[in-house]
């Protein structure tokens, strides 16, 4: 057993809902209890989506299991294909009914359906969301894709878009930026999917001349399996970030045989300007501690280092079945890799990094709201917040500007940290007052978590002097130079930290 | 129990009830988790279940609650199932870290899910095991919050219910007290003893009690009041113990809350002059309250779908103080003895109906066409999508919504979508 507060991911039946929700024409009869219906609003809620999710639930109760609650899978299967007439048919359990084994499958193979079933096995107790997904879209193109269609040969090449589903997040938008990039290219869009195709657009997959595997984490599985099939090749390159987007336009050019300049210059590629620019000299080596789902938050770690001359201080992954790309990149920035699900291992660490700016998930918004620290979000899992009414991607060139903005706006700008630093002792620059331009986002310590101890804990190496020294330093680095200093005088084996130890450890650590 | 006025013979308390079967789309009881945990201050809810339970608590309320609730999950696992870890010493386990984590905590609820109880984990056994080795420091209950027994609002009746054993003995021949039943939010629960001490019964008890030291103590001489229309077994328990409900309408509006005090002051013998007095400035502030959305409401037709038991004494509430016409008033369960003068006083001809089958029930909101239909968070964008007006239900059981104060606050969440359905140009 393992103890949740929050989690980061669904069970896996939600991520088979965010295929059937992207989708047009399919269905998802789910064998469930009562309240796994609860799963809809996630849909209509957090996305807003003006449709219920495609999903017949058969809710049974206790007084059904000693009868027969595979006669209701069977109804609720033929009440939905009458209903609604979908193209295709999944089918499968919640976590409840994987305990009955009412066996879903066998039981809609027996029905002799009149449109194609296919069957899910998620367990439940194993897996999550992200597998779920993928499980399932792989699944459906496995069972749908007719093998007899081949690429037509033509110099005009084909792409599929693999991995976009409902409640992605940005997904909607990054589809957007990733056609406009084909479009440059003279590349063919032959279809996107999960979001906004059909089972008949999926029989088709195999017209394609190569695959776009714009979310790993969803779209891989059944890329891998394209590409034994169909020998499609795939364009890995996630495009976050100016040089991810360089490197997955050139990537995507060179399948496709076509010159990458077009749509390599894009005059609406703002992000190195901003970047270079004097006003954001003060961004040089800002702490940035990052986590997310792993695709994200790799890419999050490249923009951070190359892209914002950000330090990373922290790297990590909720989902482990792709730690390794997470573990890779940590070792190119030179930090610990955090692979957990646990939202109590990750505040732990956020407290012991003291970075200056967090990057990751609601969960994360929420932990840094806790610890006084400016907070951007890169990854799911989703808020209604994280479905913006603006055009808000996270890919391509225009990805890359919304990421700037998003990232540096929470930040103290300028010369107003510099003021922050001069004139501490201004009775308006108190610790909870933040940066006077975001009044509304200005971190408000709950607790002061992030700086344990204002005042000398009883055994405490520092002195008074040092300690007043210590408070006219603004909050928002007081964590990181208390934390320093302590190392620096543990290093020397100093028993008392007094004003010359400080600034011995300001010297130490100058950048 | 202490007849009142004679129920009136008309209504819709002898109409027939529509039985459906099928596709419920409704919460189960493990949300409400999500009220209860800040009701009750040093109280934790430990579900025991899946990483789906997990993800519902964290998604029901449509936000996540962004403070470290009293909550958790202890997630079952494949080695859990399989049989490589003992289901009862990984809950030992977990249990015994949470309450090194939370030393606060004086009452631990153990909460059963679908899972837990299709796999059988006796968590019964479970909380006596584990209240013997944490004896004198925190009281370890335990109920189900499953979907396959419970239906939301039947999460707070369930663990109620697993409170009334735990509630003192009222000393026999006692001067009587009264007793509130039903989680009412801080302020509402304030005034009621406000206004029961202007009254002058003296002794009144909460369940739920704010601190788990507190809780009232119950028998034959206590008579109860329930504030919620969803508590039936706990009124079951409270009765097996000896108390006596009193019956009353809801305490929605101003007549409903008036017939709500009236069933005390008569129980406890208050002066009808008394009462009259006491009442009289709190009536009339709600019905003023009140009068501000009748415009907008009278003569509307609403529809409520099934959702918290609340549905019915709500409908009462906005027929014969707001003048609108339910329509239909869908309920996941109905019990007639509860809501016997609500029902009396619905109008005739309003259909009832009680289960669900929601694609069927869709249908007939798309054929009668109300004015405004309340219903859950799946429903409510997709209708509201296809034209139709509608109030998310789930508001109505995390707002202050009763007694006199709170009655115009009621009326005005009906009249606010309707309000805004007018105002928007775009």
């Amino acid at each position: 057993m393992q103890l949740a507060v929050w989690t980061y991911e669904g069970p896996p039946h939600v991520g088979a809902m965010r295929v059937a929700t992207a989708m047009e024409g399919l269905h998802y009869v789910l064998h469930a209890p009562q309240g796994d219906t609860y799963a809809d609003l996630l849909f209509t809620m957090i996305e807003r989506r003006g449709k219920r999710p495609p999903v017949t639930y058969t809710t049974f109760q206790a007084r059904d299991l000693g009868k027969d609650t595979a006669q209701l899978f069977q109804d609720a299967a033929r009440d939905a294909i009458e209903r609604f007439q979908p193209q295709a048919l999944m089918v499968g359990a919640s976590c409840t009914a994987e305990l009955i084994q009412d066996d879903p499958a066998g039981l809609a193979e027996a029905m002799d359906l009149p449109c194609p079933v296919i069957p899910l096995e998620l367990p439940s107790y194993q897996r999550k969301e992200n597998w779920g997904a993928a499980e399932s879209f792989y699944q459906l193109v496995r069972t749908l894709a007719d093998q007899s269609i081949r690429p037509r040969g033509s110099e005009r090449k084909l792409a599929n878009i693999l991995g976009p589903t409902a409640l992605g997040f940005r997904h909607r938008d990054d589809v957007i930026e990733v056609r406009k990039m084909l479009d440059a290219l003279g590349v063919e869009v032959n279809l996107v999917a999960p979001l906004g195709a059909t089972p008949a657009d999926l029989t088709r997959i195999g017209a394609a001349d190569f695959n776009i595997v714009l979310y790993p984490e969803i779209g891989d599985e059944a890329a891998r399996w394209l590409e034994r099939t169909f020998r499609q090749p795939a364009v890995r390159t996630v495009p976050i970030g100016v040089g991810a987007t360089r490197d997955f336009i050139r990537e995507t050019a060179a399948l496709a045989g076509v010159d990458p300049a077009p749509a390599l210059d894009d005059d609406g590629s703002r992000m190195p300007w901003w970047s270079r620019s004097v006003d954001s000299t003060y961004l040089t080596g800002k702490r940035v501690f990052i986590f997310g789902d792993a695709t994200h938050a790799v890419a999050a770690a490249r923009i951070a280092a190359e892209e914002l001359g950000f330090e990373v201080c922290g790297l990590g992954c909720y989902n482990r079945e792709f730690a390794r790309d997470v573990r890779d990149a940590a070792k190119l920035y030179g930090v610990e890799p955090l692979i957990t699900d646990d939202h109590l291992a990750v505040e732990e660490a956020i407290a012991a990094a003291s970075p200056e700016l967090v990057l990751g998930t609601q969960m994360e918004r929420h932990i840094a709201k806790r610890l006084g620290l400016p907070c951007a979000v890169i990854s799911s899992p989703v808020h209604v917040q994280d479905f913006p009414a603006r055009h808000s991607p996270q890919m391509g060139f225009e990805g890359a500007n919304v990421i700037f903005d998003s990232w540096v706006h929470p930040l103290v700008m300028g010369l107003e940290e510099h003021l922050l630093t001069m004139f501490r002792e201004d009775f308006e620059f108190s610790d909870t007052a933040g940066a006077s331009h975001l009044h509304a986002h200005a971190p408000k310590p709950v607790t002061p978590v992030a700086e344990p101890a204002n005042e000398p804990a009883p055994g405490s190496l520092w002195t008074a002097e040092a300690e007043r020294e210590l408070k006219k330093i603004p909050f928002f680095v007081r964590g990181k130079a208390r934390r320093n200093t302590e190392l620096f005088a543990a290093e020397q084996g100093r028993d008392a930290i007094d004003l010359a130890t400080l600034y011995d450890a300001k010297a130490h650590y100058a950048r | 129990m202490t007849p009142l006025a004679p129920v009136p013979a008309s209504g819709a308390d002898r109409a027939p009830v529509l039985r459906e079967r099928g596709q419920r789309e409704v919460f189960c009881g493990l949300t409400g988790i999500v009220w209860l945990h800040r009701k009750m201050q040093d109280a934790f809810f430990l579900v025991v279940g899946s990483r789906t339970c997990a993800h519902l608590l964290q998604s029901a309320a449509g936000v996540m609650i962004f403070a470290e609730p009293r909550f958790a999950t202890a997630i079952i696992e494949e080695r859990d199932l399989a049989g490589m870890a003992d289901c009862q010493e990984e809950l030992d386990r977990v249990v015994t870290r949470l309450l090194d984590r939370r030393p606060e905590i004086r009452t631990l609820f153990l909460v059963g899910s679908c899972p837990s109880e299709v796999i059988k984990l006796d968590l019964a056994k479970a909380a006596q095991r584990l209240g013997a080795k944490h004896a004198h420091r925190v009281r370890i209950l335990n109920y189900s919050g499953s979907g396959i027994e419970t239906t939301f609002t039947e999460g707070e009746d369930a663990c109620l219910a697993a409170l009334v054993p735990e509630m003192p003995t009222l000393a026999r021949g006692s001067a009587g007290e009264l007793l509130i039943v039903g989680t009412l939010p801080d302020i509402v629960e304030d005034q009621f003893l406000r206004l029961f001490a202007e009254l002058g019964i003296a002794r009144v008890g909460v369940l739920p009690a704010r601190k788990a030291a507190d809780l009232p103590a119950v028998g034959p001489d206590t008579r109860y009041l329930l504030a919620q229309p969803f508590l039936t077994e706990t009124a079951r328990a409270l009765e097996d113990r000896g108390a006596q409900r009193l019956e009353a309408l809801f305490p929605f509006g101003a007549e409903g809350t008036t017939d709500w005090l009236h069933a005390a002051a008569l129980a406890f013998g208050i002066d009808e002059m008394h009462f009259n007095r006491v009442i009289a400035p709190g009536r009339e502030r709600a019905k003023r309250a009140i009068e501000h959305s009748r415009e907008r409401l009278a003569g509307k037709r609403i529809t409520f779908l099934p959702d918290s038991q609340l549905e019915v004494p709500l409908a009462r509430f906005l027929a014969t103080e707001l003048g609108m016409e339910p329509v239909e008033v869908g309920t996941p369960y109905l019990n007639r003895r509860i809501n016997a003068r609500e029902l009396a006083m619905l109008p005739e001809g309003t259909r009832l109906s009680e289960g669900q089958h929601v694609d069927k029930q869709l249908d007939r909101v798309r054929a009668d066409r109300p004015d405004l239909t309340v219903c859950g968070l799946g429903l409510a964008n997709p209708l509201e999508a296809e034209g139709f007006s509608t109030k998310w239900a789930i508001e109505l059981v995390f707002s202050p919504i009763h007694g006199f104060e709170q009655a115009g606050d009621l009326a005005e969440l009906f009249a606010r979508p309707l309000r805004r359905r007018d105002v928007l140009r775009v």
